[in-house]
């Protein structure tokens, strides 16, 4: 009767406990949805940077024109005169997801446009990954670390920098993707059932549509079967685990037309091939173990070891062979440049250029993963007490983005879900530790202070009646009332488990020493929890202030405080808006490779190269154009078929990201193809400068008179708020360019091509060098340039 | 030297004799991985003697056998009454599961056979 009315009590503390965590759950999805809305309520419902924009556009090609042409659709808005094929180049996770919803919106009659859809798939997808690392932290460690976890990554400022309310790119939907693959491949360790290995197939295909950085996964997951299989924990859930992964995934991979058969033939695959071997060479050393006795399997081992080897070293050696043929064995430019970082500086300098693609320093750290920075040593710890399959993971998945995280800053975003999941089962663990002590104290004191007791094992009546004193000294008896004291407290299904598994230990000893649960004092527990509740508070603190002053920026929309109230620089948009309204629809534009997917996007003009810089060439010409002078720069743009150029000066304003700063990359990009282009030739002593000192070369390019041109007139002196000095070269005039349009506050800078003239009067006087025959008008023009 | 092919025969023998002590159900799961991973081989020579284009097409053929031989070995494993760890999974289910795999794999190979 007693032990029904435990029952009874502990299922409706069992029911109690889901409810409540379905409703934090619920919580955490809120929070992480309106954090990342602090864009949308500072400036508008816009979306940011330059990669969405393309996202952007090709998403309202696909709810116009349907999937079919979408899967086809060759661009020829980009990369005149090459075009670029979309359906080939592009992930299609993200824009079939957004376009999805979209449709789902539009067919309930909820009327969304496109772009509110776009801006706000982020948060959403946000909110969906801080349930899946719920679900994986709970596979690893238990429902408590799960939710802690959650509640950590709903949160975390390096994830919101790549989701917030207008981020609408491929790191949105890809985060979710990744840890929701993860879920599923522990929950078909932790369960050896082959539904869930197809659903994690499934994921794992969602993954490859939506990032390139699947190639993550598909090296990850060989690495822990390698580990596990190394460190002795083979099972045959491993086998159902892992190769139908193998299989399906690589298949479902190759289905994706951006893939295609790189996911065989690339050495980004290979591992998992390579481990698929081992792991069947593994099963099968297994299963003749089983069905051998001992001696005859050393026999067996010695004779496949011999015959083994020498195969091994044949098949070996045809692969090295095949792997070394390809200069760059097999990896592409971007692999290679995680694995050795200094590749990209020397071979592909537009890898290098990317600032995401530089190794983040110790600040960015601090501020992107915050408190977890040092949580997490403590979480590894706690995943090694005990070890199991699925914590082994959590460890490899947290050292190997650690690793890659120190190679390139924008790969903190992976360790972000790691780090926010290690952090979980720390926080989660001292909580419990933390807990169980003041609960053992309390309910200690209590005891001491209640005369009568409810023995409910029996055994302990004659030692209620003592004295509190001596209560306090004989653990031993004490523990039994107390036990099941404690269940009656128990909240949190954790410790519940922890109390049951005492609760076990203590009925088959009666009157013996039990195990004793590890505690710490009273006063100690205490000040542990308040303190751990504070670091949690200034967590969240951080978290919000990162949210709202750091990464929320749109960066087509600037705004700066000055004394008399906010400035708004919109000027980015009225360029483009200029672009669309005064220029003829198959105009092409020209600019640096930044703003190509904006300018498509927003002004759509043709333009010559944009942010894919799949055309390391095309860019180079570009770039040499903008270093050369006027009339060699001209050449090259009319060749290009270019009507307008594009350039953004930052120096009336004091923006920092212009293309004068940017400019010293053209010069190594062209300079890579075009060797007349030499960088020493821009630098004074070494130096970069466009003041006085500066070279003639670098006073006469044309990215020099495109940003500086009438710059004079602005204050009379020239001077460049973002260089902090006057510059070099302030009167001059334009010969084969003129300027049609410089918007408010002198951001962007538009120029025209002028048209070449009928009667070229240069050729003409060569041709009387000497005489001086010529008539009077061109006696007095004679200094003045045929173009005028 | 001797010794080595005694012990090899003996080796042989031990593997025949324990092989046949096997349930039926799990030899015919067995030869049925004989058969697919038999068909894959074909394929590959095949692509060999003719050349791989298109090479899709072969992809999905190669890797169609090699799946299905996977998911029976998966089916093998979870039906298998000496594996301790699967002895509360009922057969069903585990056969169920397989079917599904298999409409997966099948589907996605139909796709991209082209």
């Amino acid at each position: 009767m007693a032990t029904s009315k435990v029952e009874g009590s502990s299922s409706l503390r069992h029911a109690f406990g889901g409810v409540l965590s379905v409703f934090i759950l619920l919580l955490i999805g809120v929070v992480a949805f309106s954090i990342r809305l602090f864009s949308v309520i500072k400036y508008e419902s816009v979306i940011h940077e330059f990669d969405p924009y393309f996202n952007y556009r090709v998403t309202q090609f696909l709810s116009k024109n349907g999937i079919y042409d979408f899967w086809n659709w060759f661009d020829d808005r980009t990369w005149y005169p090459l075009g670029r094929v979309i359906g080939g180049t592009v992930y299609p996770g993200l824009t079939l997801t957004a376009g999805t919803m979209w449709k789902l919106a539009n067919s309930l009659n909820i009327p969304l446009s496109v772009e509110t859809v776009c801006v706000f798939t982020a948060p959403i997808f946000s909110a969906f990954a801080a349930w899946a690392t719920y679900l994986l932290t709970k596979e690893v460690k238990g429902p408590g670390a799960g939710i802690t976890a959650a509640a950590i990554l709903a949160m975390v400022p390096s994830y919101i920098s790549r989701s917030v309310a207008g981020s609408y790119d491929n790191e949105a939907v890809a985060i979710f993707a990744l840890i929701f693959t993860f879920y599923l491949y522990i929950k078909t360790l932790n369960t050896g059932s082959l539904f869930y290995a197809t659903l994690n197939s499934l994921a794992y295909f969602y993954m490859v549509c939506s990032w390139g950085g699947y190639t993550f996964i598909i090296n990850l997951i060989p690495m822990h079967v390698l580990l596990c299989i190394v460190t002795g924990r083979y099972s045959s859930r491993l086998y159902i685990a892992y190769a139908p992964l193998v299989v399906l995934g690589t298949l479902l991979a190759a289905l994706v037309p951006v893939v295609g058969f790189n996911a065989v033939m690339t050495s980004e695959h290979f591992g998992s091939f390579l481990v698929f071997i081992i792991i069947h060479v593994v099963a099968l050393v297994y299963y003749i173990k089983g069905i051998l006795t001992p001696r005859l399997f050393k026999v067996a081992t010695t004779l496949v070891l011999t015959v083994g080897i020498a195969v091994c070293a044949v098949v070996v050696a045809i692969l090295v062979a095949l792997v070394a043929s390809s200069p760059t064995k097999g990896w592409s430019g971007r692999s290679l440049s995680l694995l050795d970082p200094t590749y990209a500086s020397k071979y592909i300098p537009i890898i290098a250029s990317v600032s995401e693609h530089q190794p983040p320093t110790w600040p960015s750290y601090f501020m992107d993963i915050n408190v977890l920075a040092f949580l997490v040593p403590a979480g590894i710890v706690a995943c090694f007490l005990p070890l199991s399959d699925a914590s082994s993971f959590a460890v490899l998945y947290l050292v190997t983005s650690v690793y890659f995280s120190g190679v390139m800053v924008r790969l903190m975003l992976v360790l972000a879900p790691a780090a926010c999941i290690m952090s979980g089962i720390a926080l989660s663990e001292a909580f419990g530790v933390l807990t169980r002590s003041m609960k053992f104290h309390i309910t200690k004191y209590f005891e001491c202070s209640h005369t009568e007791a409810p023995a409910k094992l029996g055994e302990s009546t004659s030692t209620e009646s003592s004295a509190p004193l001596e209560n306090m000294t004989k653990s031993d008896t004490t523990e039994k009332p107390e036990v099941a004291r404690k269940e009656k407290v128990a909240r949190r299904k954790q410790k519940k488990e922890k109390e049951l598994t005492e609760n076990a230990h203590v009925k088959p000893v009666s009157a013996k020493k039990e195990k004793r649960p590890l505690v710490l004092p009273l006063e100690a527990s205490i000040v542990s929890v308040f303190l751990l509740i504070v670091l949690g508070g200034l967590y969240v603190l951080h978290c919000v202030w990162a949210a709202a002053e750091a990464y929320s920026a749109p960066s087509i929309v600037l705004t700066s405080h000055s004394h008399d109230g906010l400035h708004v620089f919109d000027d980015f948009r009225e360029a483009y808006a200029w672009l669309r309204h005064n220029t003829e629809v198959d105009d092409k534009v020209a600019s640096w490779w930044d703003y190509g997917y904006q300018t498509t996007a927003m002004a759509n003009r043709t333009v010559i190269v944009d942010n894919n810089t799949w055309n390391n060439t095309h860019i180079a010409t570009v770039g040499t154009a903008m270093s050369s002078p006027e009339k060699a720069a001209w050449e090259i743009f009319n060749s290009l078929d270019v009507k307008y150029v594009l350039v953004v000066f930052g120096g009336l304003v004091g923006y920092p990201s212009d293309d004068i700063n940017k400019f010293l990359w053209m010069v190594r990009i062209g300079g890579g193809v075009f060797p007349h282009i030499k960088e020493a030739d821009y630098l004074k002593d070494g130096q970069y400068r466009v003041d006085a000192q500066a070279t003639h070369t670098m006073l006469n390019c044309l990215m020099y008179k495109l940003s500086y041109y009438r710059f004079v007139e602005t204050d009379g002196k020239g001077f460049d708020r973002v260089r902090r000095y006057e510059i070099g070269k302030k009167h001059f005039k334009l010969t084969h360019f003129e300027e049609v349009f410089t918007t408010h506050h002198w951001m962007v800078r538009i120029y025209k091509l002028k048209p070449q003239k009928n009667r070229i009067r240069g050729k003409s006087r060569k041709s009387k060098l000497g005489s001086k025959s010529t008539s009077s008008k061109s006696g007095g023009m004679t200094h003045k340039n045929p173009w005028n | 030297m001797a010794k080595g092919t005694n012990d090899a025969k003996l080796l042989i023998q031990s593997l025949r004799k324990a092989y046949a002590a096997t349930p039926t159900s799990l030899k015919i799961i067995d030869l049925y991985v004989v058969y697919a991973v038999a068909t894959a081989l074909i394929q590959v020579a095949y692509m060999a003697m003719v050349g791989s284009f298109p090479f899709n097409s072969f992809l999905s053929g190669v890797l169609s056998c090699v799946g299905t031989a996977v998911l029976a070995v998966c089916l093998r494993i979870q039906v298998n009454k000496d594996n301790k760890e699967f002895k509360d999974l009922p057969p069903e289910r585990a056969f169920a599961d397989f079917v599904l795999c298999n409409l997966v794999l099948h589907l996605v190979i139909m796709n991209f056979l082209g």
